[in-house]
């Protein structure tokens, strides 16, 4: 398992590997919302923390397609099928990986961008506190829709309408915790169900990937 | 360990091609597989090494046992030659991948790209991972496309080496790999009348 987690980590700086793919496009998103919004701070500041989950969201959601995609093309979803690994430990892995390369560089990169859309001080916290907590879950969401659709020439576009509405209680909740905390309200209530999502969807998903990637590669 | 394969009948795309295919294979044989294109040759193997389910019959001891190697090698392009192999090498928790190195004359190729490397070496290297699996029972579909006589020459020294020290193979190929001791399993006799499959299936 280590050796997977290891191998997609190397390929994933190597050149065309797409490390940083989701973290210019959150950039991208955070720098050009102030253009479009304009110099108005205090509006700024209010739609600042859900402005950063949707950011956070789409980058999450631009990168899925190589989870297992390019596994898929040359063969080595075959290979690690018939290897000693169990199908549920590949995609576990496999969404790890894509957590470590696309959502924890977001949720470092989060408060430097918050500068950017002059987040409140005191959401600064729970900014980082949510994504960190919620973007597992988007990887894990996001492995799963990978595995429905790998196979499917094209299947880009299949998956991201797929995985939205999957997204969407995360989101919800994410971005409450972002917004209460920079209201200075108590964070309590979507902080546990966000965490509810997120523990859930490690525990149980893991099992539906790799059901329909079993189905997938027959 | 014994391969087993009673009665086997497999479909492709909704339709049965294969039926009623039994065969053994003890530790120290090779069996080889032939028969014209689209008889079913690859589907056969899919469904030993356990990637597709088979309509009928019972496949036994092929489960942990087998390495299989298909029409992809399964190789990364930014990774070199000794990052691949001992990728595969960990999985399968073996150590040792300097004698496939050996085995398939890829010792001054270690270094390079797999992204880089022509199509025979990329072949070699895919053949090579059979060796690092460290498992009993070789299921190879066309093990020989794009090598040369001498990379052939390799591929069937390996296989024999494979023989020796315990293990099987099963392959298909349409080349004489100038293994004497192979059993030759013409797949014809055994192609099925054609029939649809059940629908609910499909979805499967």
């Amino acid at each position: 398992m280590s050796a997977l987690l290891l191998r997609d980590l190397v390929l994933s700086i190597r050149a065309g590997g797409g490390f940083g793919l989701g973290l210019a496009f959150f950039l991208i998103v955070t720098v050009l919302v102030p253009f479009g919004v304009g110099p108005q701070t205090d509006l700024l500041a209010r739609i600042a923390p859900g402005i950063l989950w949707i950011g956070a969201l789409l980058a999450c959601l631009l990168s899925l397609d190589r989870i297992l995609a390019l596994d898929w093309e040359d063969g080595t979803l075959d290979l690690l099928a018939t290897a000693p690994l169990p199908v549920e430990s590949i995609v576990t892995v496999k969404a790890l990986a894509h957590w470590i390369t696309t959502g924890l560089p977001l949720v470092l990169a989060a408060p430097v961008l918050g500068v950017l859309l002059s987040l409140p001080l005191p959401a600064y916290q729970w900014v980082v506190i949510s994504l960190a907590l919620g973007t597992p879950a988007l990887s894990v969401i996001g492995t799963f829709g990978a595995a429905l659709t790998v196979g499917l020439k094209r299947g880009g576009l299949l998956m991201s309408l797929l995985v939205l509405p999957l997204y969407v209680p995360t989101l919800i909740f994410g971005a409450e915790v972002a917004r209460r905390g920079a209201e200075g309200l108590t964070v309590q209530t979507p902080l546990l169900l966000l965490a509810g999502i997120s523990f859930g969807v490690i525990a149980l998903l893991p099992f539906a990937s790799a059901a329909v990637l079993r189905i997938n590669l027959r | 360990m014994v391969l087993a394969v009673r009665d086997l009948a497999v479909t492709r795309g909704g339709m049965a091609i294969l039926e009623g295919v039994s065969f053994d294979l003890s530790p120290g044989e090779a069996l080889v597989l032939r028969g014209p294109n689209g008889v079913g040759k690859t589907t056969l193997l899919r469904s030993v090494a356990g990637l597709q389910p088979v309509e009928a019959g019972t496949v036994t001891g092929a489960e942990d046992q087998m390495a299989y190697a298909g029409h992809s090698d399964g190789l990364k392009a930014m990774l070199s030659v000794t990052e691949n192999l001992k990728f595969w090498a960990s999985v399968f928790a073996v150590k040792d991948i300097e004698s496939a190195l050996h085995s398939f004359d890829l010792i001054e190729l270690r270094n390079r790209m797999a992204g880089t490397l022509s199509a025979g070496q990329k072949r070699r290297l895919g053949l090579a991972r059979l060796m690092v699996t460290g498992r009993p029972i070789w299921v190879l579909d066309e093990p020989t496309v794009s090598l040369d006589v001498a990379s052939v020459a390799l591929f069937a020294e390996a296989v024999r080496g494979h023989l020796r020290s315990g293990g099987s193979a099963l392959m298909a190929t349409h080349i004489d790999l100038g293994l004497e001791e192979a059993r030759v399993l013409d797949l014809t006799p055994f192609k099925a009348s054609p029939r649809a499959r059940h629908m609910d299936e499909a979805f499967l």
